[in-house]
């Protein structure tokens, strides 16, 4: 699914990344792990754009994610969070979700300020009479049998379907009765979650995961594992960088070790573990030594 | 278009693009200052100008230097400059000051959004000019001409009169003092570190409010010192003098780096140079507009200005 | 001095806690209520100038007349809005857009301009839109591209520039302006309309000594361009603004294509701004580089940041205030401008969220109060 093929990446004189390799397959969940400042960001950095590698290829589904916008690598497919928080914070929940969703959808501005894009609705589709008032009721009707005659703005039903998906999402990562709120106002834990939902929003097969259980307890972490999980059941493939080893232990089927910018090892949690270079790298000790 | 014209006196306009480059240098200065610090857009710093320009000719009046004065001795002039440098740097130092406790920050103290810095900023410089208006009746004031060009040298064809000189060198004068302090003095490390990283300064024990009072009073200082230049160069203010002095003054902090003193002094003289050469080539009304342009340019080019951002930086 | 600083403190909250409890109220109205409710209001903003309303008409100038600056000035916030209170781009050289609109229609309309075409006025105003909108994107194109402070002085390098460039240029006619700039009809009023006060019947629609035309025109403009922007702001295209004001390089990530949106929003601005030049100017059927000052830019900046940046209806507030204040006490005429600048102090000092803030900067504004205690 997403290939990382010999990245280099140098600021300056710094190599943040050198010659990075490695496969992240349709379907699973791969931990990124290693030891901070073993440019575990800055590698999903290069996969979303924000850094352009130095050398080296990146492909999604065999296509070159190098020189693209950002905004497109993010409609190919790759969403991410960040491990820094970075909501729109005077934005509720759900408005911070729908950006997300708005990654796919096609109303145009002039499409928004006009409207004139009608799509025919059929009449079970339409909304209910619910006003008994005489008023309300006759302005109720009115607009049935417009929408009836002229369909539904594309923008209107983009919309409506927009917010059932974007509660929906809510409800998944656990913050549905906090959509009106705005962003700021949110818990930590909360705002992490909505990280993730608003990520999900724009439909991504390969879903990046920067430190998500950053600040967590233990029995918060315990829920994300579950979540993560829930996620990749979705067909949602799911990259996780992660500094806790016991959380990735548990929940991937594949990890990738960094360190000092170069990959050190590669294979099942069960194989790195037993790994004598990530012990070393883990515990400071010098590789021949261990 | 007169391409000929700047070629035939590319000397002279040169020169004369200097003088008046140094002054936005000067001016440019405190809008870095304030910038580099607080990343904030100091709009009413060219009403700090203004005010200097007022004092400058209250205290030459005071002191017998009123319009219908005959011109002093070398030494008489010597010592109105250096009364009014120091009346208007303090003069405008405070108003700098003022400005400081009273438009931004009771903002700070609250954390308010950029934008309303900015429009506070906006209400103070209003306040300010139309203070001044009322006061004078917006009448512009005059003064008698402390220095008569006459010509000292000539350079590739240009005269160059002792005017010119003495400006140049004062603003030069004054850019190494600042940027010395800066750089050298304790003062001015704290500066520097609040420039660069405000939560480390204050977990370092730098005192940030102190730190930008401070730079405050400097930028304000080097406002009022500029005003005097200008009086002496044109010999005449009015209220709303700041408003286009402030904004090439901006707009040669831009140029140069924001936040950069060298950038400023830099920006300040090429946007002299260059609007000279501009005026030149296509008639003096369309200066500011060559001004302009010259500074979308540049930005495309280095978005960041010729030098670069950072204060903190400033000496590497 | 402290007590009463406190003191007015308190008065302002509970007006500002008042407003939202209005708003409450109002958004818990049954919606044929509220069109009801809106409807008996813009009626009454129709009929302003027939109604002799002590107080609030001005003496010493035409009522009307300052209605109709009042309707230009909120069609211009609407405009300025949605670059500032929306996108989060500061715009300080708006008035260029202005000016532009303005003169396409002089110089197009008008006999007397250099350029010898004389299109009616319902042909000039839309490429006045047009052009403004082109001059938008021109402006925008290389200049989105910079951080945010420095839109601000390029943008009012831009206003700078269009004003010397009247002022200077042979297609403006330089300092000497154009007359006869095209008024939209040259129609008179019917008998029918003369039941309303100060309408009398064989006297053009359009004309300076009667203004009530203009301002019925330019009120219509105004609900017809506030109505659309609010269809922008609550689809995805003002999301999409709202993100790019709170992080645009998170919002670039979750799929939104800043640079675009940045435009969009340039050109929609600069088109209202170009509207309104054009409105103002058919009115005053005379036109020259006065009246194009960066400063009259700048303050229309603080209208919308005082109105409450984000909401139509606040900065609506703000320019009439701007707008009106002037007129209605023309004694302090020297002492204005010097008012309005405390005033601007003060505001941002106790109502940093504008008089009628958004509703997401309301509830933003109190955590915000709540937590000051704490730090």
């Amino acid at each position: 699914m997403l290939e990382v093929d010999n990245v280099t990446i140098r600021f300056g004189g710094v190599v943040a990344l050198d010659g990075v390799d490695f496969v992240v397959r349709e379907g699973e969940i791969l931990g990124l792990i290693g030891p901070n400042g073993a440019g575990k960001t800055t590698c999903f950095n290069a996969i979303t754009g924000v850094a352009k590698p130095t050398k080296g290829a990146i492909r999604f589904n065999g296509e070159s994610v190098a020189g693209r916008k950002r905004y497109k690598i993010t409609r190919l497919g790759i969403a991410r969070t960040f491990q820094n928080i970075r909501l729109f914070p005077e934005m509720t929940a759900l408005e911070n979700v729908l950006v997300g969703a708005d990654a796919r959808h096609k109303t145009s501005v002039v499409g928004a300020l006009l409207r004139v894009y009608r799509v025919p609705v059929k009449r079970h589709e339409l909304a209910e009479v619910t006003a008994t008032g005489g008023l309300a009721r006759l302005a109720q009707q009115a607009r049935r049998t417009g929408q009836r005659f002229f369909g539904l703005s594309r923008h209107t039903l983009e919309e409506r379907a927009a917010r059932a998906k974007a509660t929906e999402l809510l409800r998944l990562v656990g913050i549905d009765v906090r959509a009106g709120e705005l962003a700021r106002n949110l818990s930590y834990g909360e705002q992490r979650r909505l990280e993730i939902a608003r990520a999900l929003a724009t439909e991504p097969g390969l879903l990046c995961l920067d430190e998500p259980a950053a600040g967590f307890n233990p029995a918060e972490k315990e829920e994300l594992l579950a979540l993560i999980r829930k996620i990749r059941d979705t067909g949602v493939t799911v990259l996780l960088i992660e500094h806790d080893m016991r959380l990735v232990m548990g929940v991937t089927d594949r990890i990738v070790v960094m360190e000092f910018g170069k990959k050190i090892a590669e294979g099942t949690p069960a194989e790195v573990r037993e790994n004598p270079k990530v012990i070393a790298a883990y515990l400071g000790v010098p590789a021949d030594a261990a | 278009m007169n391409f000929q014209f700047v070629l035939d006196n590319l000397a002279a306009l040169t020169v004369t693009g200097l003088t008046q480059g140094s002054i936005y240098a000067l001016v440019a200065l405190g809008y870095t200052l304030v910038y580099g610090v607080l990343r904030l857009i100091n709009f009413a710093h060219s009403e700090v100008f203004m005010i200097g320009t007022f004092t400058t000719t209250i205290i030459w009046a005071a002191l017998g230097f009123g319009v219908g004065a005959a011109a002093p001795s070398t030494l008489g002039v010597l010592g109105l400059i250096l009364a009014a440098v120091l009346a208007a740097g303090a003069a405008s130092g405070a108003t700098a000051l003022v400005v400081e406790r009273v438009a931004y920050r009771p903002l700070r103290k609250r954390n308010a959004p950029p934008l309303i810095f900015l429009i506070s900023a906006i209400g103070a410089s209003v306040a300010l000019m139309e203070a001044a208006g009322a006061i004078t009746n917006r009448q512009p004031r005059g003064m008698p001409s402390l220095v008569f060009p006459k010509v000292q040298f000539s350079i590739f064809g240009a005269d160059v009169t002792n005017l010119q000189l003495g400006i140049i060198f004062s603003a030069l004068l004054m850019w190494v003092g600042l940027d010395t302090f800066i750089n050298r003095s304790r003062l001015g490390r704290g500066v520097r570190a609040v420039a660069q990283n405000p939560e480390v300064a204050a977990l370092m024990g730098v005192n940030k409010d102190r730190v930008i009072m401070l730079i405050f009073i400097l930028g304000g200082a080097m406002a009022g010192a500029a005003s005097v230049l200008y009086d002496v160069k044109v010999g005449l203010t009015t209220y709303s003098v700041g408003f286009l002095i402030g904004i090439k003054a901006f707009t040669a902090a831009v140029l140069g780096g924001i936040g950069n003193l060298r950038g400023a002094l830099l920006g300040g003289l090429l946007l002299g140079v260059v609007e000279n050469y501009g005026a030149g080539v296509f008639g003096n009304q369309w200066m500011d507009v060559v001004a302009f342009l010259v500074l979308v340019v540049v930005l495309l080019f280095r978005p960041n200005g010729l030098l670069g951002e950072s204060l903190g930086r400033a000496r590497a | 001095m402290n007590a009463l600083l406190e003191s007015a403190r308190r008065a302002d909250e509970r007006r500002a806690k008042a407003a939202i409890g209005i708003r409450d109220r109002w958004s818990s109205l049954p919606r044929p209520w509220r069109i009801a409710v809106l409807i008996a209001f813009i009626a009454l903003l129709y009929s302003l100038p027939g109604l002799d309303i002590p107080l609030i008409t001005t003496p010493d100038t035409d009522f009307t007349s300052v209605l109709f600056l009042c309707a230009v000035y909120v069609l211009v916030a609407v405009g300025l809005n949605v670059v500032i209170g929306l996108a989060g781009l500061l715009d300080l050289g708006y008035i260029g857009f202005y000016a532009v609109g303005a003169y396409t229609v002089a110089i197009l309309g008008s006999p007397n301009s250099p350029v010898v075409v004389k299109y009616p006025w319902i042909v000039c105003v839309p490429i006045a839109i047009a052009v403004a909108m082109l001059s938008g994107v021109i402006l925008g194109w290389p200049t989105l591209r910079l951080r945010g402070d420095y839109l601000a002085i390029v943008t009012l390098g831009f206003g700078e520039i269009i004003r010397v460039f009247a002022l200077n240029s042979d297609i403006t006619n330089g300092n000497r302006g154009i007359n006869a700039v095209p008024t939209p009809s040259e129609a008179d009023w019917p008998s029918w309309m003369t039941w309303f006060p100060t309408i009398h019947e064989g006297r053009p629609v359009f004309s300076v000594s009667s203004v009530i035309g203009f301002y019925w025109l330019a009120l219509t403009v105004v609900i017809i361009c506030m109505l659309g922007v609010r269809r922008l702001e609550r689809s995805r295209v003002g999301r999409s603004w709202l993100a790019i004001r709170e992080d645009e390089e998170a919002a670039e990530l979750m799929g939104v294509p800043t640079f675009k949106y940045k435009l969009w929003a340039f050109a929609i601005g600069a088109a209202l701004g170009g509207l309104s030049g054009a409105l103002f100017f058919s009115k005053q059927t005379f036109i020259n580089a006065q009246g194009f000052d960066l400063f009259t830019s700048i303050l229309w900046v603080a209208a919308v940041v005082i109105g409450g940046a984000g909401n139509q209806l606040g900065v609506a507030v703000g320019a009439i205030l701007l707008a009106y204040l002037p007129e209605r006490f023309r004694e302090f005429t020297d002492y204005r401008l010097l008012i309005f600048g405390v005033a601007l102090i003060v505001m941002t000092i106790f109502r940093p969220q504008g008089l009628l803030p958004s509703r997401r900067r309301t509830v933003e504004l109190e955590d915000r109060a709540k937590e000051a205690p704490v730090a």
